[in-house]
């Protein structure tokens, strides 16, 4: 019972959290080729 | 600097606030009549003849009843305007500064704002509790502690708008979009200014006068960590205002 | 801190980041195995109960854990100026408003079937939508078109001041509820030990998901640092490389 509720509720919860991990890495993929490589690395 | 310092220059800065409106006139003109249009609005878009049972006979106009709700919200509204006004004369030339540079002290410059600003919104408030009185028939059994809770209440949530609301718009100083961002900072920061003035308010026109008490307490306190954080911040933040 | 810095981004970043992701995927699918097959119906709640297996999570993530490291990354930037501790609390800030509109979301999923409302002015539900504009408003700031030290610091004393005000709100909305007498969300369910077992594991799922959407969303913060600060020079210089031949291995470009 209830179900109708609770696919919905994990499709958008999943759904989004993919959409935000595609969004992200193709932003860092982007970005990243606006940095030059010996930039990239966090530590000096 | 010393204390003497800090509360000479807020004096300075609210008395100069103060001057500037009494000049141009925008909080009184501009401000005080949207304010007042605003409960219109409230009036328009709450039927005036809709009405709520109170037991089996008595019943009140729907109005009447939110008026404690609504007198805060468009204090709050109004309160808005008024910060933009309120950072709208600094920003244009850089006055800020200028005042810096005069040597003022950051606190001291925050506090004469907050308290400029204060002032303004607590004879808003007056006139919109006044306004809908008037044009709302709230029917009230005055008495004197109705009174003193009410007048307290205003004066706590209108110095708690004040202080919150001065710290934000010294954060959204300087931006081009600082008319849109103040209300989306500032607004839920004062969501719990606008419960608890509205449930003091409540107290005093309808219910019983002790239950507004502890509110009045919550809304000080709201105030007086807002005026603790300003004080403390004011200098980095106006740093690069 | 280095360990800190070495595990979020360092030269080990993609090896760490990615076990953190099979982790995840991992704890994901045995997660969703528990949240919507192995465990039972609630008696009163039947299977809306398992839009709890989202939401507390959620709710645990972007209150307790997100909006925490962005206090602390803004109290640890206005100490330090250090621009590690000022993309950390941006990167945090961002995932922390995904997961507090996820938390909204799935609880107005559950209040449908279990209210017969999709909002009932619940306490923490409200003072999660306050949150969640709040929060919105830390991200605009961070948006501002500022010098980028002055932008940092004044979304350092914002991120403080906002967790302030998520308490404050939430003491003031539940003080505010409790008049009225409502049932706050889930008070009176019963969950039984594969149940509860089922909210642990959710946790512990969401807290990996986190980590490997905070490690990413750090490094995109900070390559966005490096292209804004790396002087033009650089820049054209890299290119020029570029074009030229393709740069070797080891070879400063």
């Amino acid at each position: 019972m209830h179900w109708e509720f609770v696919i919905p509720g994990y499709l958008i919860v999943f759904g989004s959290l993919a959409t935000y991990v595609v969004l992200l890495l193709g932003r860092i993929r982007a970005m990243a080729q606006r940095v030059p490589e010996n930039k990239r690395s966090f530590l000096e | 600097m010393g204390r003497a310092g800090l509360l000479a220059d807020a004096a300075l800065i609210f008395k100069k606030d103060l001057r500037i409106e009494r000049s141009s006139k925008v909080v009184t003109v501009q401000v005080l009549p949207f304010a007042v249009m605003t409960l219109i609005l409230f009036g328009f878009g709450i039927s005036p003849d809709a009405r709520v049972l109170l037991g089996s006979e008595e019943s009140r106009t729907v109005l009447a009843q939110v008026t404690p709700g609504l007198i805060f919200i468009a204090v709050l509204f109004s309160a808005l305007l008024a910060l933009g006004r309120s950072f709208g004369v600094e920003s244009s030339d850089g006055t800020l500064d200028g005042l810096r540079l005069a040597g003022l002290d950051p606190a001291g410059i925050f506090l004469g704002k907050a308290a400029a600003v204060m002032v303004q919104l607590a004879m808003v408030s007056a006139v919109v509790t006044g306004g809908a009185f008037l044009l709302f028939s709230v029917d009230v059994g005055w008495s004197p502690s109705r009174a003193v809770l009410l007048v307290t209440t205003v004066g706590a949530a209108t110095t708690g708008i004040a202080a919150a609301g001065t710290l934000y718009g010294a954060l959204a100083a300087g931006l081009r979009v600082r008319d849109t961002l103040v209300p989306l900072l500032v607004i839920p920061v004062l969501a719990p200014v606008l419960l608890g003035a509205g449930q003091a308010a409540d107290a005093a026109l309808f219910g019983a006068v002790a239950d507004g008490w502890p509110w009045v307490g919550a809304l000080a306190l709201f105030a007086l960590v807002y005026v603790g954080v300003g004080i403390l911040s004011f200098e980095s933040l106006l740093e690069d205002a | 801190m280095s360990a800190l810095t070495n595990t979020l981004v360092g030269p080990s970043s993609s090896k760490v980041s990615r076990v953190v992701g099979i982790m995840a995927i991992i704890a994901t699918v045995f997660m969703l195995l528990l949240a919507l097959v192995w465990s039972p119906p609630e008696i009163d709640q039947a299977d809306a109960v398992r839009l709890f297996y989202v939401h507390v999570p959620s709710a645990v993530i972007a209150l307790y854990v997100a909006f925490t490291i962005t206090l602390i990354g803004s109290i640890q930037y206005l100490r330090k100026r250090s621009v590690f501790w000022d993309l950390l609390a941006h990167a945090s800030t961002e995932i922390g408003v995904l997961f507090c509109a996820l938390v909204l979301v799935t609880g107005m999923l559950w209040g449908k079937p279990t209210w017969g409302v999709y909002w009932q002015w619940d306490p923490r539900l409200t003072s999660t939508t306050v949150t969640f504009v709040l929060y919105t408003g830390y991200l605009a700031i961070r948006r501002m078109d500022l010098d980028p030290a002055v932008r940092s610091k004044r979304a350092a004393i914002l991120g403080i001041v906002s967790f302030a005000n998520l308490i404050i709100v939430r003491y003031s909305v539940e003080w505010w509820r409790s008049i009225h007498q409502s049932a706050t969300f889930g008070l009176d369910t019963q969950l039984d030990d594969l149940m509860l077992f089922t909210v642990f594991w959710a946790v512990v799922t969401f807290l990996l998901i986190f980590t490997w959407l905070l490690i990413h969303r750090f490094r995109l913060a900070w390559f966005e640092h490096q292209a804004s600060t790396s002087s033009l020079d650089d820049a054209i210089a890299a290119r020029r490389a570029e074009r030229s031949h393709p740069p070797l291995a080891g070879e400063s470009v």
